[in-house]
């Protein structure tokens, strides 16, 4: 899968899923105080994610994730490592 | 010690999914019995069930107070809108005041059963997601409706079988007497799911009348053959009459007492001593003859042995005056752990619109449902006080008075 068509993805299920509001989602969108993902919500993440990039992602990786970009990035290393 | 009163009412069930459309199947004798085809499927005894569409709230409540909130939240939220509006409170009332909510609820399976299935397929807990444990506990409904209305006051469940949403609003209406809290938003809540009744139905206790739905729930009649389980919610305001007065609000009745009994014998079968003993309290508790009462809502859920005890315990109070006497269950089914609430809500409906709703189906008595005063059509009746009963596996009963309200 190419990284932009990784990051539309995320977009699109941030907004199905999480429902979370179009026009807030940008790369530099801090995912807590302007997204709103609480720990919570986190969790469900865990399950979206499996089920669309089929991966596990693991609680001790997400401390560093701060930013939507920094989720981006994440996610586009871990389904293409190489 | 306070007066408590009703100030507000909501309903989401079987028969009508607002206050309106509830008055007018009551009134009508509307049943709201249906043949669940899936229930067969699945190996149940009997495929018989009251059935209402699940309420849409996307777009109403946001996702994270969606994601914990179980189908009987769902009816309690619908149920709570309505009461609240009924009585006038709004947020700016929450802000400033401390209400409280005591709901009656005694299971939620269908997401104990979902999010196992989802361990077992995935073995792996990370898949179940965050929604399924503020789903699956007893006390889902009262936790959920406390942070979507942000309630301050006392805020628990009460799980006491199938006299769980009478015990929660008796419950309610000592603490208000008692000035402990004002305002408490009380009820009760029923999941409907082949998951929350498949256990029930091996007990046998259903009827399997299937060929004629409508007819199967057929309490105090001679060919009664068991129950018809069935679901949805119901929110009464209870409030001190001090708090009504003060901010102009309608009252819709009084609550004048609340008995309440332990049979301390079979965890199933019911019996005769039970029910008198909370149905004496109630009386007495509301300072009350038995001629004062001018209709009993049964409990009577239509199984051959628990209908025949209630009617010797009326009997046994009331054989003198003989009040008339339903089981709205004949329409709607057994609504569980619902049920003590709502017929709260049916019975109050009637007293201020001046009827009693039939206890349809009743085509013979018995010989000992003989004995009472069953209203087996729509009757006109000045009700000036009613006595609801609640009775639940392991013996627990419960009873509440409630008065029309005369200044």
């Amino acid at each position: 899968m190419q990284n932009e068509e990784i990051i539309k993805k995320i977009n699109q299920l941030l907004i199905d899923d999480i429902e979370i509001d179009e026009d807030q989602i940008s790369p530099g969108a801090d995912l807590k105080k302007d997204l709103g993902i609480d720990s919570l919500d986190f969790v469900d993440l865990f399950v979206i994610v499996e089920n669309n990039f089929g991966f596990k992602m693991k609680a001790e990786e997400m401390s560093d994730i701060k930013k939507l970009e920094d989720f981006y990035a994440y996610v586009i290393r871990r389904v293409n490592p190489n | 010690m306070n007066r408590v009163v009703i100030t507000g009412m909501g309903i989401y069930s079987v028969i009508g999914k607002n206050l309106a459309e509830v008055k007018n199947s009551l009134f009508d004798g509307k049943s709201g019995i249906i043949f669940d085809p899936l229930r067969k499927e699945m190996g149940f005894r009997s495929a018989l069930t009251g059935m209402v569409e699940r309420p849409v709230l996307k777009g109403i409540l946001d996702r994270r107070m969606r994601v914990g909130l179980p189908v009987q939240g769902e009816y309690a939220y619908m149920a709570t809108i309505e009461a609240l509006n009924k009585a006038g409170i709004d947020a700016g009332f929450m802000e400033k005041n401390a209400v409280g909510i005591l709901y009656g609820n005694d299971s939620s399976a269908l997401p104990v059963v979902e999010s196992v299935d989802i361990l077992r397929k995935k073995r792996d807990t990370m898949m179940i997601g965050s929604g399924y444990i503020f789903q699956s506990m007893n006390s889902t409904v009262s936790m959920n409706l406390s942070v979507i209305f942000k309630f301050r006051g006392i805020n628990f469940t009460v799980s006491g079988a199938c006299a769980s949403g009478s015990h929660a609003i008796g419950i309610a209406y000592l603490l208000i007497r008692q000035g402990l809290q004002e305002v408490i938003v009380c009820g009760g809540a029923q999941e409907i799911n082949p998951e929350s009744t498949a256990s029930f139905d091996a007990l046998n206790a259903f009827s399997i009348h299937e060929s004629e739905p409508q007819k199967a729930s057929r309490p105090f009649d001679r060919d009664r053959d068991g129950l018809v389980p069935s679901g949805g919610a119901a929110t009464v305001v209870l409030e001190s009459y001090e708090s009504a007065v003060r901010r102009g609000a309608t009252i819709l009745g009084e609550v004048a007492g609340y008995g309440f009994s332990s049979n301390g014998e079979h965890i199933s079968l019911p019996n005769v001593d039970g029910p008198v003993a909370a149905m004496q309290l109630s009386l007495k508790e509301a300072g009350m003859d038995a001629s004062e009462i001018d209709y009993i809502n049964a409990h009577a859920t239509s199984t051959p042995a628990g209908d025949e005890n209630e009617a010797k315990a009326i009997d046994h109070i009331f054989g003198k005056s003989r009040p008339l006497v339903s089981s709205t269950k004949s329409m709607t089914g057994h609504e569980m752990w619902m049920g003590g609430a709502s017929e709260i809500i049916y019975s109050t409906l009637m007293m201020n619109n001046n009827f009693v709703a039939p206890n349809i189906n009743f085509d013979n008595p018995d010989e000992v449902t003989a004995r009472l005063n069953i209203a087996a059509h729509t009757t006109p009746c000045n009700i000036r006080a009613f006595l609801s009963n609640s009775f639940g596996f392991g013996g627990t009963n419960s009873s509440l008075v409630v008065r029309k309200f005369n200044g």
